[in-house]
């Protein structure tokens, strides 16, 4: 048994961390809230450390890594909120690797961005693949029409994290039977959403009936993508309960109040070390994720849902427990706490949302209870 | 990345496997009552066989008996015992906990006389620690050992939550034998033998009804001076190391307690819940303990690797006490009162209350663990260079006030 990371995974996680540690990603996220313009484009940053090619296959020009490599580089990427479409880009890439789409190799050098357009798997066979509708309920997944000679697509999706920043969208619809089906499209329009949290890229995004090519992929990469998502979704909260963490501590050190450090009063120090508890059980579950996908895919849904459960209440609890320890100021914008706060806020509420992950955790263990008998 | 085994820890498993199968229509039913004589009787030989096939303190050192395994090897034991359904070793506290501490800090006396029969069942051992007024402060005991005249000691007072100290050969005690020095070095590590004059045990009844724990009283226990283990005033160094084994313990997979989280689900679909509210909570309480089973196989790794597991193996601990909480909660709920009566769920319910104090209370835990992993400046202590009697005879000073 060997469940820590290798050399190489450290290294990839260290070349992370320093070449988004020469960004100002903070201070641009906290710009941006006034000024969209101020935005950083970290896209130059993340094709020079070649994360578009990351799960590319190396045929294809790409470094063949595994989902536990992709999502050491979410956590960098949320531990500094940077701006990268690194969820759109990933399982985008991973669809298209499957299909060995001839773009692959203008993806890996950066020229290319595509974004993945996810559905919601349906948990039972009542349910059909679904999107967002913008109001906060779900609408039928776009539709593939092959009524001419090329096939079209038509429909919506609302909040689709970075498509705004996307020149090529893979999209996760159906056909005529609610088959689910992926689709490659550049021809859409893409409404960029001023969103709550200014680092976090996100879109509204409509096919009016605009040809698309389709990838030949089954039901169960379609799935896998959407699962691929809520683990990038997790481990990207996971570096951001870190980095916030961080930041708690060394306050409840520095801050006196009665006279001594905040830190050394139980209420303050117990509630600091429930966003360690939490940070520890959502790195585990980061962990499985990023093993099980590439070893044992029967169990990836079970894991990403876990992982982005448990990784979504705790980012949600780090967020305010860092404005707590920081008192008043961490609710005003001369702090960093908003930003995470906001983050956390936002992303919670994407991709389904983490109770809908909780809830398929919840589903999956009713339907087969042996997934939680003890190892 | 790889959970899967290496071919040293395959052949391993096979070996464990290959004599379960042969030998698990001899094991005894997994739970049972210890306060009858007859299960505690074969739960013993069933530990005695258990050792002659080499299945008992595989991670102690050859030379005292161990096959010096590392503590993976020992999961494996673990994970193919709960496999075929059948019981582990009866005397958890001394292979676990006891054992070591004598390997660590004992006598070559002690140890050739003590180690063979605690690992064959012969012997099974106490841990005679906590008091009423000292649990997680635990370097508060107030059991006294004094000294006579021919060297022997006089053991006096009162220990609680003792597992096994019905049936127990010995029990390591830890008590005060100099008052005048600071709590925790004014402390001395002794083997008392359970049937000596003076030892009352009484079953302590819990919210269960079940008496899976002890009072131990000693009322001027006479122990011989080769008794102390660890030397006079090496009893804080002592104990340290069987909190050390403590925590090796949990991590090395107490991964449920023994309770199963699949029978929660399998009960909750057998009850036809399947609406949002029901698989919310039994998502919530799932993914816990999922990151629990996963979180231990990290510090495995860490601890295959010689890493000495620190004070953040509590929070796994925390972690797995309140997710079963909220099971034995979420299938009362479902299946409404009549589960508080029903075997499963009704001990479920009843006895975890208490867990969340085994082990040092889940505040005590969190404190620690705030200071010591992430460096949080430490509570002002009153305590700190104080003679032991001078801080009694404040305490009992404040209370009367």
């Amino acid at each position: 048994m060997n469940f820590a990371l290798s050399d190489e995974q450290e290294f990839l996680r260290e070349a992370a961390r320093d070449a988004l540690g020469r960004v100002a990603t903070l201070a641009a996220a906290r710009d941006a809230l006034e000024d969209p313009a101020a935005i950083l484009d970290l896209w130059p940053v993340a094709v020079k450390a070649g994360w578009p090619g990351l799960l590319i296959s190396e045929p294809a020009g790409g470094a063949g890594l595994g989902t536990f490599d992709a999502l050491l580089v979410a956590e960098r990427l949320g531990a500094v909120l940077a701006r990268v479409p690194f969820i759109g880009l990933m399982p985008a890439t991973a669809l298209l690797d499957r299909a060995a789409h001839p773009c692959l190799e203008a993806v890996a050098t950066g020229e290319r961005r595509p974004v993945f357009v996810p559905a919601r798997p349906p948990v039972s066979g009542a349910e059909s693949w679904t999107v967002e509708d913008g109001h906060g309920r779900s609408a039928p997944a776009p539709r593939v029409i092959r009524s001419g000679a090329h096939p079209r697509l038509d429909g919506q999706a609302a909040y689709v994290i970075d498509a705004p920043d996307a020149d090529l969208l893979v999209v996760a619809a159906t056909d005529a039977t609610g088959s689910p089906v992926a689709a490659v499209v550049d021809a859409m329009q893409v409404q960029p959403v001023a969103a709550y949290d200014a680092s976090r890229s996100v879109g509204h995004v409509t096919f009016d009936n605009v040809p698309a090519e389709l990838l030949d992929v089954d039901s169960a990469e379609l799935t896998d993508a959407w699962y691929l998502v809520q683990a990038l979704i997790a481990a990207e909260a996971v570096g951001t309960v870190e980095a916030a963490l961080g930041v708690s501590v060394s306050y409840a050190k520095d801050r006196y109040a009665f006279g001594r450090a905040i830190g050394s009063y139980q209420a303050v120090k117990h509630e600091i070390v429930e966003v360690l508890r939490r940070l520890e059980n959502a790195r585990a579950l980061q962990f499985y994720a990023g093993w099980a996908r590439d070893s044992r895919p029967a169990e990836f849904p079970l894991a990403a849902s876990a992982a982005r459960s448990v990784a979504g209440n705790a980012l949600d609890f780090a967020a305010r427990a860092m404005i707590n320890v920081h008192g008043g100021i961490g609710a005003t914008w001369e702090h960093d706490a908003p930003l995470v706060f906001r983050r956390a806020q936002l992303t919670r509420r994407l991709a389904g949302g983490h109770a809908d992950a909780t809830y398929r955790v919840g589903q999956a263990v009713l339907h087969n209870p042996r997934l939680v008998t003890a190892a | 990345m790889d959970l899967d085994d290496t071919p040293d820890q395959a052949a391993w498993r096979t070996e464990v496997r290959q004599w379960l199968a042969r030998h698990q229509s001899d094991a005894p039913p997994a739970r049972g009552d210890f306060e009858d004589p007859a299960y505690v009787e074969v739960r013993r030989s069933w530990q005695r066989s258990l050792t002659e096939a080499g299945l008992v303190g595989v991670t102690w050192p050859e030379e005292h008996g161990g096959r010096g395994r590392g503590p993976v090897d020992q999961v494996i034991i673990n994970q193919e015992m709960a496999r075929a359904g059948v019981p582990g070793h009866l005397d958890v506290i001394g292979i676990g906990l006891m054992g070591p501490c004598i390997i660590a800090h004992g006598s070559d006396e002690q140890r050739a006389r003590y180690l063979a029969p605690m690992l064959h069942g012969d012997e099974v051992w106490c841990q005679l620690f906590s008091e009423p007024a000292a649990g997680s402060d635990l370097a508060g005991v107030q059991t006294r050992a004094v000294e006579q005249a021919d060297g022997s000691w006089r053991l006096t007072g009162q220990k609680v939550w003792t597992t096994s100290a019905q049936f127990a050969a010995f029990g390591m005690c830890l008590a005060r034998t100099d008052p005048d020095a600071v709590k925790h070095q004014g402390l001395t590590m002794f083997i008392v033998p359970m049937d000596a004059p003076g030892i009352t045990v009484r079953g302590l009844r819990q919210i269960s009804g079940e008496a899976e724990f002890n009072e131990v009283f000693l009322d001027d226990v006479t122990v011989t001076d080769d008794m102390v283990v660890g030397g006079v005033r090496g009893g804080w160094k002592a104990a340290l190391t069987v909190l050390m084994f403590e925590r090796m313990m949990i991590g090395a997979g107490a991964e449920t307690i023994g309770f199963r989280p699949d029978r929660v689900a399998t009960a909750l679909a057998a009850a036809g819940a399947d609406d949002p509210r029901v698989c919310h909570r039994l998502g919530e309480l799932t993914a816990e303990l999922l990151a629990v089973r996963y979180g231990g196989f990290r510090s495995l790794t860490a601890l295959s690797r010689g890493q000495i597991p620190g004070p953040e193996a509590g929070l796994a601990k925390i972690t797995t006490v309140n997710a079963l909480i909220a099971a034995a909660d979420l299938v009362c709920d479902t299946l409404g009162p009549g589960a508080l009566t029903d075997e499963e769920w009704g001990y479920m319910t009843s006895f975890l209350p208490g867990l969340k104090s085994a082990g040092g209370t889940e505040q005590i835990l969190r404190t620690t663990i705030g200071e010591r992993v992430l460096g949080l400046p430490a509570e002002p202590r009153v305590d700190k260079g104080v003679p032991f009697r001078e801080l009694r005879t404040r305490q009992i000073a404040e209370v009367a006030a």
